[in-house]
């Protein structure tokens, strides 16, 4: 991967995006800065991450914890963990932005139903997802929408009718969801 | 939607952990991948495989080279299948397992078919595949390409180009730069996010050309910019923009306008990147802040904890500097002190205790209580630290905060965050006398119930030194006694220590310590026994004699007259003989370096690890250290020890400092030597003074320093006789040695040396080396209690001076002596100024001046000064120095 120092003083930069699960093993992690150089430094990065989110409550809106400077915005769902870092200068905002876009594009691809089981059963969906939302640390989309139809175009057999469908679809079964946890 | 990749059993519930990628092995889809080369492609089978090998990776799983070989080849010949899906997969394939150079072309006339393909999607895709793995030669073949693709009307491939290009400009950047027409243009699009990236990238190209990036600023924040991450980079640019044109004390500051229009977006996170930025305006007047402050007080009271994080983080930067812009949001940051995310909550504290004011002390402290239990250990000690500064900031409200400290110190923690209490205890008892006896007392509790025998051995030790001074210094006995019959040998030795203490300074107590420590003398460990015979036998012997009770002291309070890195060195440098280890053969020299260290600014002795050395001044180090050396032991009481003056310049091959030291009829002159050559061994090192300018004096002494190895400084000494009171003269020296060649491989000294010398830079002696810099803690007071019967008054001409401030600067420096009650501070643009000063003279004279300077038009200053003192002598001898200086 390319030197990032240069670049990252003045553009939104993202480091890592994570999705762990309950235990806090790895689903799902895309790492963009050489911060962490080796896998244990890695897993020791994701082990403290985890650690020190597990018990707060990110249910509803995205938690923000801060540590080693860096950011982390994360946001839990079932059994998932969702985490983007970013660099301790970095609009917070920005990096939220990034992590709602992806909740929602996983949501949506996932049709409502975002759980370990269901993401590892469309593991390629959400690998996918990742290489949509983020290049090399540089935001490249934070629309869920348009995110989750990039990746849901690819899947669908042929011709482009079938992915607006495929779009509406999803997005009926996100609101029917919503609607289900908001009656909870 | 692609399938599940295994079959889901039936009966999956009663499986704890069941995943599709169960028993998954390396070797085995390596294997599976053979289905690649199959002559009828399976696409759905084969991106299966993919997502497996993808897996595999994700969870930190390595390939070997010929692992990644075989898997990349198989790979490309999946570029035959026409499905999107399994194209999409093998795009990020191809990515993930980074081919080497002699791969890559492999793939290239399959990328860039795909790259002038007419889906889209394919084409975007391409281009970020082909940019990452490509290098500069295959570069120039797609340039044009790139180009095209910037400018494209589909979004996704002109983002895809850009940032593409964001990438390639690190490694490739003169290529890149070419391309700054087309990404002009893409700046003008009307997708969002393509105006992002082409912005990132046109500022990228041209950062290094202030011109073109000021202009870009300019022409963009007067257009429309739609997507609100442009936004957020412009406002970067801006930023940054007004900070190169550097100072804007005068007038309006470019740009000014724009960021606070930016206020007002409709995006929030535009709007914090604007508040953000104005509060980091370099110089940035209240006027600016308080826009941006009003919109971060709304975004602490929002329902989002990131909006919340970042307003408050941004508030405890400016509460820093601008504290007072701040306290208008303190009621909204009271609220947060209780919020669910506890990094809010800390920051929100410290940020109120940077804030607040002595009032809010109470209240503060009531909420911070309860905020404590339910916090980590690291943030507990932020608090702590703020709690510190705002006890020393409001020394009036000691009495909540100690109790404060002393109820946390009860509660759970680990070592880390007891210590910041405890330190932050005894800065206090420190610093604010009326805490004394409330602060020893809630550390006496500390150590009734404290698991951490270094904090306890300290504290005992604290105790020893400030527990006799006290009024009833009867009532720490019980705790410290309890020591030595409940703890481990370390904290029940340093008990009997402090035993011992105390009854060396309080005579009344001292027949009960006896009986104490006599029964310490049947302890089981020998270290505790020892020391209670020792103080046994030391304080018997006392009895009548003022002398030996003056040794006991020495002996008790007394710090080890050499460094411990000294006597360490020492130590394992003595060979075990029939002689034994004389602590006076430990060099005693203090390393200049440290003195210089706690003359630097902010650095102030925190706590405990301060706390033996703590009140000990330099001048008590330096009587000490004189007081060693027989030769100027009749020279009296010492009067002023200078602070050190560089004779060398800094980084040459020796490095030479001096100490002034003052006694009545004698001045003795410290020469701090440091070698910084390994290469050489100095022996006899002497510093020939030339004392021609200084006629009054005459050299009495001169101890030379026997050897200066390498990094390790010593100390010289020339002693000159005076006559009583004051006299000045230039002094010029010579550092005379001789030098041996030292193998720094073996680190032994050759037999021969060289005679040398090294020119040092001169030395005077002026009258601020007469005077102490002693304060008045009520200057008129002291100046009517002393009288006009000595005073003497006369008018200086100071002639031309830069400022006011520069001139009386001056003046205090050719004196040196203390200004009182904050006068030597000149308010800027005043004509007039009085300034207070009190000191000591030679001979133990109390000095007084005030000195009233006027300045006029052309800069002229003109000085009147009077001088009161305990003699008429010196009051005319400080004219004398006046006049001549």
């Amino acid at each position: 991967m390319a030197s990032f120092a240069a670049y990252q003083d003045n553009c939104p930069f993202v480091k890592n995006i994570l999705i762990l699960d309950s235990e806090g093993k790895r689903v799902a992690v895309k790492y963009y800065s050489d911060e962490w150089p080796t896998l244990s430094a890695k897993l020791a990065f994701e082990k403290s991450v985890f650690s020190k989110t597990q018990k707060t409550n990110a249910r509803n809106e995205a938690e923000i914890t801060m540590f080693d400077n860096n950011i982390i915005i994360y946001k839990f769902i079932h059994d998932l963990h969702f985490f983007v870092t970013g660099g301790d200068d970095e609009n917070e905002l920005i990096l939220a932005a990034v992590l709602q876009g992806f909740f929602d594009a996983v949501s949506l691809l996932l049709r409502g139903n975002v759980e370990k089981q269901e993401a590892l059963e469309n593991l390629d969906l959400i690998l996918l997802c990742l290489d949509e939302i983020v290049d090399g640390g540089m935001v490249l989309e934070t629309e869920a929408s348009v995110v989750a139809g990039k990746v849901a175009s690819h899947t669908a057999d042929s011709g482009a009718a079938l992915s607006e469908q495929v779009i509406s679809q999803a997005l009926a079964t996100a609101r029917e969801h919503l609607t289900r946890s908001l009656l909870k | 939607m692609a399938q599940p990749l295994v079959k889901k059993d039936d009966d999956r519930d009663d499986e704890a952990e069941y995943s599709p990628f169960l028993g998954i092995e390396k070797g085995a889809v390596l294997q599976e991948a053979r289905v690649f080369n199959d002559p009828q492609l399976d696409p759905r089978r084969c991106s299966q495989v993919i997502t497996k090998l993808l897996y595999l990776l994700n969870q930190g799983e390595t390939f070997t080279k010929i692992e990644a070989t075989e898997v990349f080849f198989a790979v490309t010949k999946l570029f035959q299948s026409r499905d999107i899906g399994l194209r999409r997969m093998v795009y990020l394939m191809i990515k993930e397992l980074s081919p080497s150079a002699d791969e890559v072309i492999i793939v290239t006339s399959s990328l860039m078919k795909d790259m002038n393909s007419k889906t889209d999607m394919y084409r975007a895709n391409a281009i970020r595949v082909l940019c990452r793995i490509t290098d500069g030669t295959l570069l120039t073949q797609i340039e044009r390409y790139l180009k095209q693709a910037i400018v494209d009307k589909n979004p996704v491939v002109a983002s895809a180009a850009l940032v593409s290009g964001i990438h390639l400009l690190q490694t490739n950047p003169e290529i890149v730069k070419r391309w700054s027409n087309e990404v002009q243009e893409a700046v003008q699009s009307r997708a969002a996010l393509v105006q992002f990236h082409a912005l990132a990238l046109l500022h990228q190209i041209r950062q290094n050309d202030r011109l073109a990036v000021s202009k870009l600023v300019t022409s963009l924040t007067r257009g429309t910019v739609r997507s609100p991450l442009a936004q957020c980079l412009l406002i970067r640019y801006a930023s940054q923009v007004i900070h190169e044109s550097g100072n804007t004390q005068t007038g309006e500051r470019p740009f000014y306008d724009y960021l606070e229009s930016c206020l007002r977006h409709k995006a929030e996170m535009v709007i914090f990147e604007a508040a953000r930025a104005i509060t980091e305006l370099s110089g940035v007047t209240s006027r600016e802040l308080t826009p941006a402050i009003t919109v971060l007080q709304l975004f602490l009271s929002s329902s989002k904890p990131v909006l919340r994080f970042a307003a408050v983080r941004t508030l405890n930067k400016v509460a820093m500097t601008h504290p007072m812009a701040v306290t208008n949001c303190n009621i909204d940051m009271e609220s947060l002190i209780s919020d669910q995310n506890r990094s809010i909550a800390t920051l929100a504290i410290t940020t109120l205790l940077k804030t607040g004011n002595e009032s809010s002390v109470d209240r503060l402290m009531k909420q911070i209580t309860n905020f404590m239990s339910d916090i980590a250990d690291e943030f507990k000690i932020v608090v702590v630290e703020a709690i510190r500064s705002l006890c020393l900031k409001f020394p009036l409200k000691y009495r909540s905060l100690m109790n404060f400290l002393s109820n946390i110190l009860r509660e759970e923690g680990g070592f880390e965050y007891k210590k910041a209490i405890v330190d932050s205890i005894v800065l206090l008892i420190r610093d604010i006398p009326d805490a004394n006896e409330s602060g020893l007392f809630h550390l006496c509790e500390f150590i009734e119930d404290c698991e951490f025998t270094y904090l306890s051995t300290q504290i005992l030790h604290f105790l020893g030194n400030e527990g006799p001074k006290t009024s009833d210094p009867s009532k720490y006995i019980r705790y410290i006694y309890n020591r030595v019959i409940l703890e481990n040998a370390t904290v029940r030795a340093s008990a009997v220590s402090t035993l011992a203490k105390f009854g060396a300074m309080v005579d009344s107590l001292k027949p009960r310590i006896f009986v104490l420590l006599r029964r310490c003398l049947f302890d089981s460990d020998d270290e505790v026994r020892d020391r209670a015979t020792l103080y046994l036998n030391m304080l018997a012997g006392d009895g009548i004699v003022s002398e030996t009770g003056k040794d006991v002291k020495e002996f008790l309070f007394g710090s080890l007259n050499v460094p411990l890195g000294n006597l360490e060195t020492s130590l394992k440098n003595y060979e075990p003989s029939e002689e034994p280890f004389d602590i006076n053969s430990v060099p005693k020299d203090v390393k200049a370096q440290p003195l210089a260290e706690k003359k630097a600014p902010g650095k102030k002795p925190t706590g405990l690890g301060a706390a033996p050395t703590g009140p000990t001044s330099t001048v008590d180090a330096y009587e000490k250290l004189l007081s060693s050396i027989p030769e100027f032991a009749g020279f009296g009481k010492l009067f002023k020890s200078s602070a050190p003056v560089e004779l060398t310049e800094a980084e040459t091959e020796y490095a030479v400092n001096v100490v002034k030291h003052i006694y009545d009829g004698h001045v003795v002159f410290q020469y701090n030597c440091t070698n910084t050559v390994p290469e050489q061994l100095l022996e006899n090192v002497s510093v020939v003074v030339d004392a021609s300018e200084a006629e009054e004096f005459s050299e009495v002494v001169s101890k030379h320093l026997r050897s200066l190895p390498y990094d390790s400084p010593g100390q010289t000494f020339v002693a000159f006789e005076k006559p009583e009171g004051v006299a000045f003269g230039k002094f010029s020296n010579v550092l005379r040695f001789i030098v041996k060649e030292v193998d720094t491989s073996t680190g032994e000294a050759e037999e021969e040396g060289v005679e040398d010398e090294y020119q040092l830079e001169d030395l005077d002696v002026v009258a601020a080396d007469y005077m102490l810099k002693v304060g008045v803690s009520n200057f008129k007071n002291a100046w009517d209690s002393m009288g006009d019967d000595c005073e003497r008054v006369d008018e200086y001409g100071l002639g031309v001076r830069e400022s006011l401030a520069e001139a009386v600067n001056a003046v205090i420096n050719i004196l040196g002596m203390q200004p009182c009650e904050g006068t030597e501070v000149v308010p800027s643009n005043s004509r007039s100024h009085t300034c207070l000063l009190s000191g000591v003279f030679i001979g133990n004279v109390k000095v007084l001046v005030r000195l009233s300077f006027g300045i006029d038009g052309p800069k002229q200053v003109a000085m009147k000064l009077a001088v009161r003192s305990e003699d008429p002598a010196v009051s005319d001898t400080i004219h004398e120095i006046v006049a001549s200086g």
